[in-house]
């Protein structure tokens, strides 16, 4: 075939049939304010890490709802957990205690997260 | 030969006991790793010796701590300890003095009166009758204390007590036993032949006046024989096992071992050591503020001791210190904790009662990460050559008015600083290690390591307590670290920095990570002192409160964390100050949301305070061009 440079995009269709959401389940149960999150990036932008890298909580909060759970082994690692983005927070989400949970959730999954 | 089979049950319990103190402590020692072992043998025939014996009878006996926080409580464990203490003392002397021969076996000194129920009707015998019943009634006092506490803690000014475990409760009844049998007991006695002083005598005339006393006599020596014998021998098993235990850890810790960051021996008797006394859960500001019943220290050792999967208790703590410090028995709390959160989960053991009297050694596995690097996206270091570093921290950049006061002292002081995280740096690592992740934790102190060497700094400056400890204790550089309060003393007292008097009441809030956990009380207020009127508040130094929002518990809810927040700068601005004045500006975020009084940092007052005249000679334009940024922000 030729080369011209360029492909088609991959599909990037969400299928909540598929995805192995519960990683998701895990941290509601054991952290209810997840559920509060209304996504306003609030986190992303005062993170320490964030600073350094393309590291979004915000990102990885919405993945792990959708249950895109190989995106977040490979980032949820980054993070620091210096605890700024629970203090910007205007919703009170315990922000650090859902990292520390998912990454709980990979180990016990067997999954190391990367 | 005097003997009666009423006291075998006696006999074998101490016996035993005796016994197995002495292979429990043999295991405790063989299992110390090295260096310690050489401490100990050197602490057991040197100085540390006098100290220990001295601390045993001040602590172990009298209770000299508990009785000055709280003189009731202290009351109950003095007349139990001391007091048995005394009649086992003066049991034996009366037995050796007036027995049948001298050195007699145990038995017969503790019941002296079967053996010799005319004693003490005249003259000297009178006097030693006297005393015994003196004792005795010392220690009844306190026995009375002891089971109107378990009913309602407050009579001795505690608010909560401890829950207990069954076999807790049946060591606690044959406790509970000893001592009124042993009182019924003599009193027949006494009341049969006439004897007996104040109150065994006068208890027992009365008795038989209408009782069968010489009958009666009898069944409760047998009583008093077996309350004794099932004491002894349910005592590992329970929390009592702290009374021989908490010797071993006197000489232990007065020889100058620590906990140090595994687990070991000497974490092991530290845990056997509580007695549950529950001054802890008094302590804890999860408990009278949160409402958090279950995770205090005490229960964090019991859970240990039966071997339950504790990471849940370990996890839920504000690691505060307030317990550590108030612990009357010294034991290293929040190390313990600590080193709990690195062991993660665990599961729970089955166990047999033999396997409870002599426990397995523990080789608890760490949780495994893979090797890779995480934190492999820093940028590579690179460093300018400075004298004096300042490190803001996370939570400094969080709050920009402290980073420009700090920023206006130094320019006003005219020292040459670098700022090392201006652009936002690195975590310090601590949180990660208050989350027991040691290994990511130790890629981060490498990482600031290098930046902080390479600048060739002699003082690291920093505006955040927690920074602080971390800086202080797990990096080791050969560079001075100062919080920025200590930094701040310094410029003052060697002239540096010129300030006005505020006129302003201020009460200061110590912050756990810099007063209880680094030591540092003094330099702050001395600071405030310098600049407004200090005044007292209900929580100095070491009973200082936490602000709520330790970065070490990350189970708390965030209604929990504000009722914290705000039953703690309720009791900090009772007097009514112009300004509640911390040293750690997690500390002042959490507070600014929970009180109407103005809460500031140190630095922010001394940046009011200095005189403008300073700040034109030292910086001139430069502080200008700062403040124009500080008002963008």
């Amino acid at each position: 075939m030729v080369d011209f440079g360029f492909s088609l995009l991959k599909a990037r269709q969400i299928n909540y049939d598929h995805n192995d959401r519960s990683i998701a389940g895990y941290i509601y149960e054991r952290e209810p304010s997840f559920r509060l999150c209304i996504e306003c990036g609030g986190c992303s932008a005062t993170c320490t890490t964030g600073n350094f890298t393309r590291f979004s909580l915000r990102e990885i909060n919405i993945l792990i709802k959708r249950g895109e759970n190989e995106e977040v082994r490979h980032e949820i690692r980054k993070c620091m957990l210096c605890g700024k983005c629970t203090l910007v927070c205007p919703r009170g989400v315990n922000t650090r205690n859902v990292i520390t949970l998912a990454k709980e959730a990979f180990q016990k999954r067997g999954i190391n997260a990367i | 030969m005097q003997f009666d089979p009423f006291t075998i049950p006696f006999d074998i319990g101490l016996y035993f006991i005796l016994i197995y103190a002495v292979v429990r402590c043999v295991r405790w020692f063989m299992d110390l790793s090295r260096p310690d072992k050489l401490r100990l043998q050197r602490g057991f025939f040197g100085r540390a010796f006098g100290q220990s014996i001295r601390e045993i009878f001040m602590e172990s006996l009298i209770h000299r701590k508990i009785l000055k926080s709280n003189p009731r409580l202290g009351y109950m464990h003095m007349s139990l300890a001391f007091g048995w203490f005394l009649l086992i003392l003066f049991g034996t002397i009366e037995a050796d003095i007036f027995g049948e021969s001298h050195l007699n076996a145990p038995y017969k000194a503790i019941f002296f009166k079967f053996f010799n129920p005319e004693h003490g009707s005249t003259g000297f015998e009178a006097f030693f009758a006297f005393l015994m019943d003196l004792i005795l009634a010392f220690i009844l006092s306190g026995l009375f204390l002891a089971v109107l506490k378990r009913f309602s803690s407050k009579v001795v000014g505690m608010k909560k007590t401890t829950r207990l475990k069954p076999l807790d409760k049946i060591a606690l009844t044959s406790l509970w036993l000893i001592f009124p049998s042993r009182l019924l007991a003599e009193s027949f006695t006494s009341g049969t032949y006439g004897t007996g002083s104040f109150l065994t005598g006068s208890l027992g005339s009365w008795l038989a006046s209408f009782l069968p006393a010489e009958q009666l006599a009898y069944p409760f020596w047998w009583l008093y024989s077996l309350a004794l014998g099932v004491f002894f021998i349910l005592l590992p098993l329970t929390r009592y096992m702290h009374i021989p235990t908490e010797l071993f850890l006197i000489f232990a810790r007065n020889s100058g071992i620590r906990t140090g960051d595994q687990t070991g021996s000497y974490s092991e008797i530290q845990t056997y050591s509580c007695s549950s006394c529950g001054i802890c859960i008094d302590a804890c500001q999860l408990n009278f503020s949160a409402g958090i019943t279950n995770i205090q220290s005490a229960y964090l050792l019991k859970g240990i001791r039966n071997n339950d999967n504790v990471n849940d208790i370990a996890q839920n703590c504000l690691l505060c210190g307030r317990c550590d410090k108030k612990c009357p028995v010294g034991i290293e709390l929040t190390p313990i904790r600590m080193i709990r959160r690195r062991i993660g989960e665990t599961e729970k053991e089955k166990t047999t009662v033999l396997k409870r009297y002599l426990p397995d050694r523990k080789n608890i596995v760490p949780v495994k990460s893979n090797d890779k690097q995480v934190y492999n996206f820093l940028p590579a270091v690179e460093s300018e050559k400075t004298d004096i570093l300042f490190f803001a921290g996370c939570m400094t950049h969080l709050n920009p008015a402290i980073k420009n006061s700090m920023i206006k002292i130094l320019n006003a002081s005219g020292v040459k600083y670098k700022f090392l995280d201006e652009k936002g740096g690195v975590c310090c690592g601590r949180p990660l290690m208050l989350s027991g992740q040691d290994k990511e934790a130790r890629e981060l102190i490498n990482y600031n390591s290098k930046l902080i060497w390479k600048s060739g700094a002699h003082t690291l400056v920093t505006s955040c307590p927690i920074c602080y400890k971390v800086f202080k204790e797990s990096y080791y550089l050969d560079v001075e670290v100062l919080h920025h309060t200590q930094f701040i003393k310094m410029l003052i007292e060697d002239g540096s920095l010129k300030l006005n008097f505020l006129r302003k009441r201020v009460v200061y809030h110590s912050p756990c990570e810099l007063g209880r956990g680094s030591g540092v009380y003094d330099e702050p207020k001395d600071v405030l002192k310098h600049v407004a009127r200090l005044e007292k508040t209900d929580f100095e130094d070491d009973n200082s409160l936490c602000c709520g929002g330790s970065l070490a518990n990350m189970k708390l809810s965030f209604r929990q964390k504000s009722k914290i927040a705000h039953d703690a700068a309720a009791e900090l601005t009772k007097g009514n100050p112009d300004i509640l004045a911390t040293a750690c500006p997690l500390c002042k975020k959490t507070f600014s949301s929970a009180t109407e009084t103005h809460v500031a940092d140190i630095s922010e007052i001394v940046a009011e305070a200095i005189s403008l005249v300073q700040i034109k000679r030292n910086s001139g334009k430069k502080y200008f061009s700062i403040k124009e940024s500080a008002d963008i922000l």
